[in-house]
């Protein structure tokens, strides 16, 4: 198992644990933690998922590849930054165990 | 209300459902949950079941919208084989099939729908199945295979996904759709011939404007689907996809309203203010087009959830959403944002023989209503926002790929 936390846009964090292999968004979903609606599943197909990735962590997950699905629908995802990532598209490993992302004031 | 904490029955234990009673805590609601559904296994996601989980790259247990330890954790009562039968509005109760009568201060009815059954002879064979529940997709996965014949009634979502499914796992499908093209209720002609093309390269025979005449079979298991012209279409299993009903006959008994599905407005409430309805089951306002319609689609489950659970806890409404759909057809991901509603022109952006599109639906003032987007996630994102704003442009724009889609929403 691994830990994530997961900072509310009023700053409020919840920290959950979710199996080696899971995604952030299934971390949030299986936890129930408010922000990450994750409409479609997981499937990269809308952008509801959204997350802004702790500065330190950046280098370990990087950023999506340009012209990528995720990519593209981040483009346009409500409020995006430069550190802007879908949660269902990072997979946990051990070495992310400890992960801190923000969430955006909404999904949609 | 009382002091009490108050006290929600969900009816029905499926995508929207679960998604109620998720929100419900989520939004901060303390009151007692009973979730209860008929099927043996708690909510999941039901547009695999077509798509990955048939073609064998999605396990049974990443279908299950939340760990089975979800509904205990979150103290939601989840009562699974359990049917709602029956309302009784004047003592706020649910009645189920056992007589149980489990009281409510708020229900929610997300009944869902189910396949429409075609009156005609041999629909009862084995081998002829419907998809909408794990059981059946878990009967048709069982029946398909290599040098299997599928034969899919209906051209939708449903028998298109299917059929690419089937193909995926080396079985041969043929599709019979009544009209004169696949998908003729949901996605305009250009849309059309674009499956149509894409399926028959991938092997799919499809047959349009074919009436059914019954289903033949030996020893009480389907051989094949006799169309209204004689030929005969050989099959070892078949799949009818002809539509949904909404499941509306415990609220029509208990005098709620319904046309063609539980009648809701913006916040799901019924036309009992106790009582919300969610999902596919429910007829909506659509404030975006002036309409009021039945949608079956995931985020439609997923905003009337919400809406639901807004309302019972007390919290403004939520800003309508525009619809969107999608279907997974081999390496093709389809994406509709919006309808077309009152459309008149269809403007094609990006290259269909390539594969990599999307069509833009405008009104005659070139109000954008709608926009399919096939391999075009931004046309998809951006179309949503653009509908959603009430955006027009012209066709020369929207044609030009130099003008981003971030440029074409701004």
């Amino acid at each position: 198992m691994a830990k994530v936390t997961f900072i509310e846009h009023n700053g409020i964090p919840h920290t959950v644990e979710i199996a080696i292999g899971k995604t952030v968004m299934e971390a949030a979903v299986n936890n129930n933690v408010r922000g990450i609606d994750a409409d479609c599943g997981g499937e990269c197909a809308c952008a509801t998922c959204h997350v802004y990735i702790e500065p330190a962590w950046l280098d370990k997950i990087g950023l999506p590849a340009d012209g990528s699905q995720e990519a593209s629908m981040l483009s346009f995802a409500a409020v995006t930054q430069p550190d802007s990532r879908l949660s269902c598209q990072i997979v946990m490993t051990a070495e992310l165990d400890g992960l801190v992302v923000r969430m955006p004031e909404g999904q949609h | 209300m009382s002091d009490t904490p108050p006290r929600v029955v969900i009816a029905g234990a499926g995508h929207a459902g679960g998604s109620a009673a998720a929100m419900l805590r989520q939004v901060g609601f303390e009151g007692s949950i009973a979730l209860i559904g008929d099927e043996p296994i708690p909510p999941y996601e039901r547009p695999p079941l077509s798509k990955a989980w048939l073609k064998g790259e999605a396990s049974a247990e990443s279908l299950a919208l939340r760990p089975a330890e979800f509904y205990t954790t979150q103290k939601i009562d989840l009562r699974l084989d359990t049917k709602v039968a029956g309302i009784d509005r004047a003592a706020k109760t649910a009645i189920l099939g056992s007589g149980e009568a489990v009281p409510y201060d708020f229900l929610i009815l997300a009944l869902g729908a189910r396949a429409r059954r075609l009156p005609i002879p041999g629909i009862d064979l084995d081998g002829v199945l419907e998809l909408r529940t794990a059981a059946d997709a878990d009967k048709l996965k069982a029946a398909l295979g290599p040098g299997k014949r599928l034969a899919v009634v209906g051209g939708g979502y449903i028998g298109l996904e299917a059929a690419a499914s089937a193909r995926g796992l080396g079985a041969e499908a043929t599709i019979i759709e009544r009209e004169t093209r696949v998908l003729a209720r949901v996605a305009c002609q250009q849309l059309s011939d674009f499956f149509e093309a894409y399926h028959r390269a991938q092997g799919v025979v499809i047959e349009v404007s074919a009436g059914v005449d019954c289903l033949e079979g030996t020893d009480g298991h389907v051989t094949g689907v006799r169309l209204t012209d004689g030929r005969l279409i050989p099959c070892d299993v078949a799949l009818i996809g002809v539509g949904a009903v909404p499941n509306e006959e415990i609220a029509r008994e208990a005098g709620l309203v319904c046309d063609g599905g539980i009648v809701v407005d913006l916040a799901a409430r019924t036309s009992d203010p106790a009582i919300f309805a969610i999902g596919d089951c429910t007829k909506r306002p659509l404030p975006l087009y002036d309409r009021t319609m039945r949608l079956e689609s995931v985020p439609n489950a997923l905003e009337q959830a919400k809406q639901a659970a807004a309302a019972i806890y007390g919290r403004p409404p939520l800003p309508s959403e525009v619809p969107w759909f999608w279907s997974d057809q081999y390496d093709l991901r389809l994406q509709i944002a919006g309808i077309p509603f009152d459309a008149t022109e269809i403007v094609v952006r990006g290259d269909i023989a390539a594969g990599k599109f999307a069509l833009f639906h405008l009104a005659a003032d070139g109000l954008v209503r709608a926009v399919e987007a096939v391999n075009a996630s931004t046309e998809f994102m951006g179309g949503r926002r653009i509908v959603q704003r009430g955006k027009r442009l012209t066709a020369d724009r929207i044609r030009d790929m130099a003008v981003t889609m971030q440029e074409l929403a701004s």
